[in-house]
């Protein structure tokens, strides 16, 4: 692990590399000053790292930084974010529960729009790449980044992965994020737009129990509405839920297993490539 | 959430700090952090003694200022200010709120030599 995540430290590997791939881990051996302030009799005259000689005054000097813990993060996000709109991919990060229905809702709408929109993933899991193997018995360029230890994708892991993958310009890029409603909030990848996906195999008050999610998506999707008649799930009421932490968020009631509401999807997507590519034409026709 | 990366986080701020500023020692860490930030207060305590061992921070003391969330109610055409992301409006119990601050995390000021 190399920015802003310590969780995890080298055990973070993006599909295909080197697994410690000279991550600026640098130990840093910072010289360890002793100052000897005020001891008993003896007189301090600025042996200090500064070298100040001014007997009687204090070396600490307090300085205003006004930075932003996750700036480095967001640097990375800006990055990547000029990099996907150069070769105008639209990126969605996929954020959810685990167990939420993710993969199979992306497998789905893959297989749906492959012939119609050039598509690529990076698919973000702690272990395994099962998830890649599924997206690649599709036929679609993906590549698994695992996270160790790590709770979620940051900046610089899907950095990396972009240059690896190299999605096709005009296309639409898919992060699967790691199922987890809590940290991938704050860790922005550059992407376009958050999607949620929440089953209603879950409960209806999760927007409100999970706040900082909901508010960063754009997008809600209420996935397995095909489950509906058996479970005690009030559609309304959870629309509400995540409406009052997010007036704007748009919601979606999909069924990747029966197709149910899938359509509207795939139509929220190609309006969001089309605003992408709005000032350019030729890429929009590119597939 | 994640207190250690934001620890890990922290650090490297301070050490690019340190080189840019010309300081060695860190005594003091002054940072703001916002009600919605989802930071635990205590798990940050724990991380940022944790991850400043060793570091140019060693032992420095951490300062906290928690910063309140403001929200902009549409229909009161007002700022409120808000406890939780899912609170109503305090004057017209509304929903119609667009937080404006409250995710706030910052590092603020620093004590050095």
């Amino acid at each position: 692990m190399c920015t802003v995540c310590g969780c995890g430290n080298g055990e973070t590997s993006v599909e295909g590399e080197a697994h410690s791939h000279a991550h600026g881990h640098h130990h840093h051996d910072h010289a360890h000053h002793h100052h000897d302030h005020a001891h008993g009799d003896d007189m301090h005259f600025g042996q200090g790292p500064a070298r100040a000689h001014a007997p009687g005054l204090s070396q600490s000097r307090m300085i205003e930084i006004e930075q932003n813990i996750l700036g480095k993060n967001d640097e990375y996000a800006a990055a990547n974010r000029r990099w996907l709109l150069a070769r105008g991919v639209l990126a969605l990060n996929l954020v959810s529960s685990p167990g939420s229905g993710k993969t199979t809702l992306l497998t789905r709408s893959i297989t749906d729009l492959k012939d119609e929109l050039p598509l690529s993933v990076i698919e973000g899991d702690q272990q395994t790449s099962n998830d890649a193997e599924r997206i690649r018995a599709t036929g679609v360029a993906a590549l698994q980044i695992n996270t160790g230890k790590g709770c979620h994708l940051d900046a610089h892991m899907v950095g990396h992965a972009l240059e690896k993958l190299k999605p096709k310009p005009g296309g639409v890029l898919f992060i699967e994020n790691v199922g987890n409603l809590v940290c991938p909030a704050a860790f922005d990848l550059g992407e376009a737009h958050k999607v949620a996906i929440l089953s209603v195999t879950e409960g209806e008050d999760k927007p409100l129990k999970y706040p900082d999610m909901f508010h960063a998506a754009d997008l809600m999707l209420l996935n397995k509405i095909d489950l509906l008649p058996y479970l005690d799930f009030d559609v309304e009421k959870c629309i509400d839920y995540a409406r009052r932490i997010n007036p704007k968020i748009q919601v979606l009631q999909v069924s990747a297993t029966s197709g149910e509401g899938m359509a509207r999807w795939y139509q929220w997507i190609r309006t969001a490539r089309q605003m992408q590519l709005i000032d350019r034409p030729e890429l929009l026709e590119a597939s | 959430m994640h207190e250690m990366s934001l620890c890990e986080g922290i650090l490297q701020v301070l050490e690019s700090e340190a080189e840019k500023q010309g300081f060695s020692r860190v005594r003091r860490v002054i940072l703001d952090i916002g009600v919605f930030s989802g930071v635990e207060i205590p798990a940050l305590e724990f991380a940022f003694e944790v991850v400043m061992r060793g570091s140019l921070a060693e032992q420095a003391i951490l300062e906290i200022n928690r910063l309140q969330a403001q929200a902009w109610c549409m229909a009161c055409a007002e700022t409120v200010e808000i406890q939780a992301r899912y609170d109503p409006c305090p004057n017209c119990g509304g929903y119609q709120l667009q937080v404006g601050s409250g995710d706030e995390m910052r590092i603020k000021e620093l004590e050095v030599d």
